[in-house]
């Protein structure tokens, strides 16, 4: 179509008018950006020229302070020390070999040292500090500032590094710190910046590493202005980042103490719940380490000492390990049968040391049997046979319902590393993990406590709680995090019968004070301290004919790692339950001679905060006691301060 | 056909043409080019390497295209108009597929010798493609909502592939210079006042489906709106570009710290100080009155197109440079904003200055078309 010339015309004096209008906007937008430019660089000239005329500016992260764990009492468990170290900043070094050349001549680095600086200063980005050097003495760190001149980019910081002021007594507990790694760094999604600042230590194990959000808050950033060859002029601005948050323990140091050194070099756990609230009062696992030493940088020997020792002291056996309960599980399995109502307790089953079921033949711990039992006499004398005639009337599922009702063959939830679930184990388990069915013979050996079941120090002293109390006691670690008390642990009513507990409660008392109990040589005499216990020893090895026959019986003549496994578990004071105790040495022999003595020991460190008297001791054992407490390598008594605010 | 039939003779022919050339504003491009070699060879560190040499030739290979372009008569390129569209559109479907993966966004399309990138092409090609269209609807018409819906639907094409790839600044650029073209040729106000309303809607839809599974934009493309929001939500990363640019492009103050002498640049604090960022360079080195001068050229080289769009005789040559010359207004007034803190990060380059291949070639391939229809445009004898 021809368009007609007034129309051409038309639209043409139209294009003119609106590419007038868009040349006007054009020409007001580069007014406005005229405007802005001369804004910034002539009205704010000099600030930027301040800034940037001599000076330049860097930002860089403000590591946030590690909160501060404290124990019941207030006493600082894990603190933030401070120290110097050396960094450097690539961008601002001529040469970064000569450079590392002159610091190692002031500060003696190994090779692996500076191929890992040198890897490191190639990472990052070039304005980024990086360490060179950590936990520099002052001395050192004096003569990098006086050769300044000599090196540029070089400068000394000085830093916040953790360090454990009880040293081994919490290395289970509280873990340690150390450097973020690569792999740590793969495994979060989205990390937060301040992992990228070079050696940041956030939490490996134990609570450091569960509470790692809490403990370590937020960074801080702050702007810095550097002259020339890169040394920080001044601060400029500095926006603070959040400390991390404070948090107190349910822990009392001094019994924790008193626990360790109890345990010494025995591979051995020991764990006290407070029954009120299910506080864990001390938490011990022998032998253990130093943790301070994995924050420095643990050396290669000590480090393979560490995995090499048979005793493993790298592993945190309280909650870790799980072992055969042994007699210490005949509680469960007589409330089980109570509650099912398939015993009376004043029946009486007959032991001949033995009994014969199918084909099989199940001894008794007594060779020569305990004659006629009840119910109070199978828990004093731990007798077998009786549990097996009445697992047989029970059954597994009950007993195993049982079990988990006391808190056995569950993980209980607690800040801690590697917490084990146990095992409580049940019909159907078997056909799915084993593959096999259930036989009888799995019923009697798990109502004493052998066969599959399995459970930690810590979900022992939870029975234990949970027996003495009626309440489902659970176990808690944190007491407070700023400042905020964390849930009780109290628990509510269990649902067993007032009257089968208080048969149980019976037994075990008798246990430990009756003239036949198995536990009475570890009597307490004092009244109002008195212990309700049961002892255990778990066969690690199945005990074969042949043995049996010859007598092989002693475990003294077994190799360590063959030898039963010690256990007992108390609350006291019997009348007046306050706290539970539990004690197991791994291999450790008879747990009325292995464990008892240590669990009495700790228990009555625990009701009297203080060493134990002597006086609650029955008189012939008094010297022995005070000879044990006076080798003992104990913390001096220290003053209790209430938690502060204050940063250390 | 038309008046241009009728006038052929008065239209320039053979060598001729060179007579007819506008050479001044061959002589502002080649001065902006110019103080992008300086900047090149600065932020270098004062050396012809790595960029400031493989930029000159590819001006000269610029310049080339220009006058082929320049001397070819408008009438064939308003012809191939729909072609030229078409072929573009195909090559952004292409580099869906067979695109190289630059800095995290799929742009490219290695032609061996050259990166192609197509979303450049499109934005000449969506721009001529939309003169001719309104060469041909006749002026009665134009506000009709049917044949206002046509060219926005042409517009809208290219945009969404372009921002598939994902390549924010560019898409925004192809609406506004599609939109450009459409104001000069005398859609109705009411459309405009309509689609700015529309496009607050657009945004907020964008914030809102932020986070769902059909958010509109890439993770990276908020976080860089979040921080032009707010740049010390992120003071290390993101935020870190557009601090640093302003801490350079301030510290320049009146006449700039010299040449060479720009220690921001220099020193490594801008990671894209050779591309997108180096009118800071500029600024810092040269002060205001360099960065001003920069923009006076700019100014120049606008005006000079608007005179040659008022001067030619038919729709199509002046539509298109009205087009093109909005083109490379909003990518160095979007360029500037950036860097002076004005508008979010979103990549686009300072034409004629930044360091890149395609960008430049079809630029002066553009302001061919310009020349070629400055030459061909029928004059009195």
């Amino acid at each position: 179509m021809k368009p007609s010339p007034r129309d051409t015309a038309e639209s043409k004096r139209k294009i003119t008018r609106r590419g007038l209008i868009l040349g006007g906007a054009q020409l007001v937008f580069m007014g406005g950006l005229t405007f802005r430019m001369r804004y910034m660089q002539v009205e704010q000239a000099d600030q930027f020229r301040l800034l940037a005329e001599e000076n330049r500016i860097n930002i860089r992260l403000i590591p946030p302070t590690r909160g501060l764990i404290y124990d019941r009492n207030g006493l600082v468990l894990a603190r933030n020390e401070q120290n110097y170290r050396i960094v450097m900043v690539r961008e601002d070094v001529d040469d970064v070999d000569e450079a590392l050349a002159r610091i190692s001549r002031i500060i003696p680095m190994s090779p692996e040292d500076l191929a890992r600086t040198r890897k490191e200063l190639k990472r990052r980005s070039p304005f980024v500090p990086v360490t060179v050097a950590d936990r520099v003495t002052w001395d050192q760190v004096a003569e990098v500032a006086v050769n300044a001149p000599a090196l540029p980019g070089v400068s000394p910081e000085r830093g916040l590094s953790r360090e454990y002021p009880m040293g081994a007594d919490f290395a289970h507990v509280i873990g340690y710190v150390g450097p973020v790694s690569d792999y740590d760094l793969s495994r979060l999604e989205d990390p937060d910046p301040v992992l990228q600042i070079p050696r940041f230590q956030i939490g490996k194990t134990g609570v450091e590493a569960k509470m790692e959000g809490d403990l370590r808050g937020s960074a801080g950033t702050r702007r810095i202005e550097v002259n020339a060859v890169g040394r920080v002029i001044r601060e400029l601005s500095r926006a603070e980042g959040e400390q991390g948050a404070d948090m107190q323990l349910t822990v009392d140091a001094g019994l924790q103490n008193f626990m360790q050194a109890r345990l010494a070099n025995e591979s051995a756990a020991a764990v006290v719940i407070g029954l009120d609230k299910g506080d864990i009062l001390g938490i011990a696992s022998a032998p253990t380490f130093d943790p301070n030493k994995f924050v420095r940088g643990i050396s290669v020997a000590d480090y393979r000492a560490l995995t090499e020792n048979t005793y493993r002291p790298l592993a945190s056996k309280t909650v870790q390990g799980t072992y055969p309960p042994g007699s210490t599980f005949k509680m469960v399995t007589a409330l089980a049968a109570l509650e099912a109502g398939v015993i009376d307790p004043d029946e009486t089953v007959y032991c001949p040391g033995h009994l014969e079921v199918g084909n099989r033949r199940f001894h008794c711990w007594r060779r020569g049997g305990h004659g006629q039992v009840d119910l109070n006499k199978s828990l004093e004398q731990s007798c077998d046979v009786y549990y097996y005639d009445v697992a047989q009337r029970v059954g597994i599922e009950k007993i195993s319902e049982m079990a988990r009702k006391l808190g056995l063959g569950t993980r209980h939830d607690l800040p801690l590393s590697a917490v084990a679930q146990g095992l409580a184990p049940t019909k159907a388990w078997k056909r799915e993990k084993r593959g096999a069915e259930w036989v009888v013979g799995d019923t009697l050996n798990a109502s004493i406590g052998q066969g599959f079941v399995l459970a930690s120090p810590l979900q022992l002293a939870v029975m234990t709680a949970r027996i003495a109390t009626g309440r489902a006691v659970t176990p808690r670690i944190l007491k407070s995090i700023e400042g905020i008390e964390q849930p009780s642990g109290a628990g509510v009513d269990l649902d067993i019968s007032p009257a089968a507990l208080s048969h149980i409660r019976r037994g075990m008392f008798d246990v430990s004070n009756a003239r036949r109990g198995t536990a009475y040589r570890t009597r307490v005499v004092d009244d109002a301290l008195k212990l309700a216990g049961k002892t255990g020893t778990s066969q690690v090895r199945n005990i074969t004919k042949e043995e049996r026959a010859r007598g092989v019986f002693r475990n003294e003549d077994l190799p360590w790692e063959r030898r039963d496994h010690a256990l007992y578990v108390c609350y006291a004071p019997a009348d007046d339950p306050q706290i539970a105790v539990a004690v197991v040495v791994e291999h450790g022999g008879g747990g009325s001679t292995a464990a008892a003595p240590v669990a009495r020991d700790i228990a009555l460190r625990a009701l009297h905060d203080d060493l134990p008297p002597l006086e609650a001791y029955p008189a012939n054992q008094r010297r022995e006691v005070e000879e044990r407490f006076d080798a003992m390598d104990l913390m001096p008594p220290l003053p209790k301060p209430s938690p502060g605010r204050s940063r250390a | 056909m038309s008046y241009l039939e009728h006038n052929i003779k008065t239209i320039p022919s053979g060598w001729r043409k060179v007579l007819f050339v506008n050479w001044a504003l061959v002589l502002l491009l080649t001065a902006v080019a110019g103080v992008g070699f300086m900047m090149l060879y600065s932020v270098a560190g004062g050396s012809m390497t790595p960029w400031a040499e493989p930029q000159m030739k590819r001006f000269a290979l610029g310049l080339a295209a220009m006058f082929i372009v320049a001397f070819i008569p408008i009438w064939f390129w308003r012809n191939v108009a729909a072609v030229a569209y078409l072929a573009s559109l195909i090559l952004l479907i292409l580099v869906e597929f067979i695109g190289t993966v630059g800095m995290g966004a799929q742009r490219w399309i290695d032609l061996g010798f050259i990166m192609l990138q197509p979303s450049e092409l499109t934005k000449i090609a969506l721009v001529m493609l939309l003169a001719g269209y309104y060469d041909v609807l006749p002026v009665k018409k134009v506000s009709h909502p049917l044949f206002v819906a046509i060219p926005v639907v042409l517009i809208l094409l290219p945009t969404f592939l372009v921002l598939k790839q994902p390549d924010l600044g560019t898409s925004l650029l192809l609406v506004m210079g599609g939109a450009v073209v459409m104001f000069a040729a005398g859609v109705h106000w009411a459309y405009f006042a309509a689609v700015t309303a529309m496009g607050a809607g657009l945004v907020g839809g964008v914030f809102a489906s932020r986070g769902t599974t059909w958010q509109f934009l890439q993770d990276y493309q908020y976080r860089r709106i979040d921080t032009f929001l707010d740049p010390a939500s992120d003071p290390l990363g993101a935020g870190y570009h557009i601090t640093q640019s302003k801490i350079a492009l301030g510290s320049g103050g009146w006449t700039g710290r010299g040449f060479m002498q720009g220690t921001q640049s220099r020193l490594n604090f801008l990671p894209e100080k050779h591309t997108d960022f180096i009118f800071t360079t500029l600024a810092e080195e040269f002060g205001f009155i360099g960065g001003f001068s920069l923009l006076g050229l700019y100014a120049l080289i606008l005006l000079f197109c608007l005179s040659a769009a008022f001067k030619t005789k038919d729709r199509f040559s002046s539509l298109l440079i009205i087009g093109i010359a909005a083109t490379f207004f909003f990518f160095f007034a979007l360029n500037m904003s950036m860097v002076m803190g004005l508008a979010p990060v979103v990549g686009v380059p300072l034409p004629l200055v930044s360091y890149g291949g395609s960008a430049m070639l079809v630029l002066m391939a553009a302001f061919g078309l310009v020349q070629s229809a400055h030459i061909h445009r029928p004059r009195g004898r």
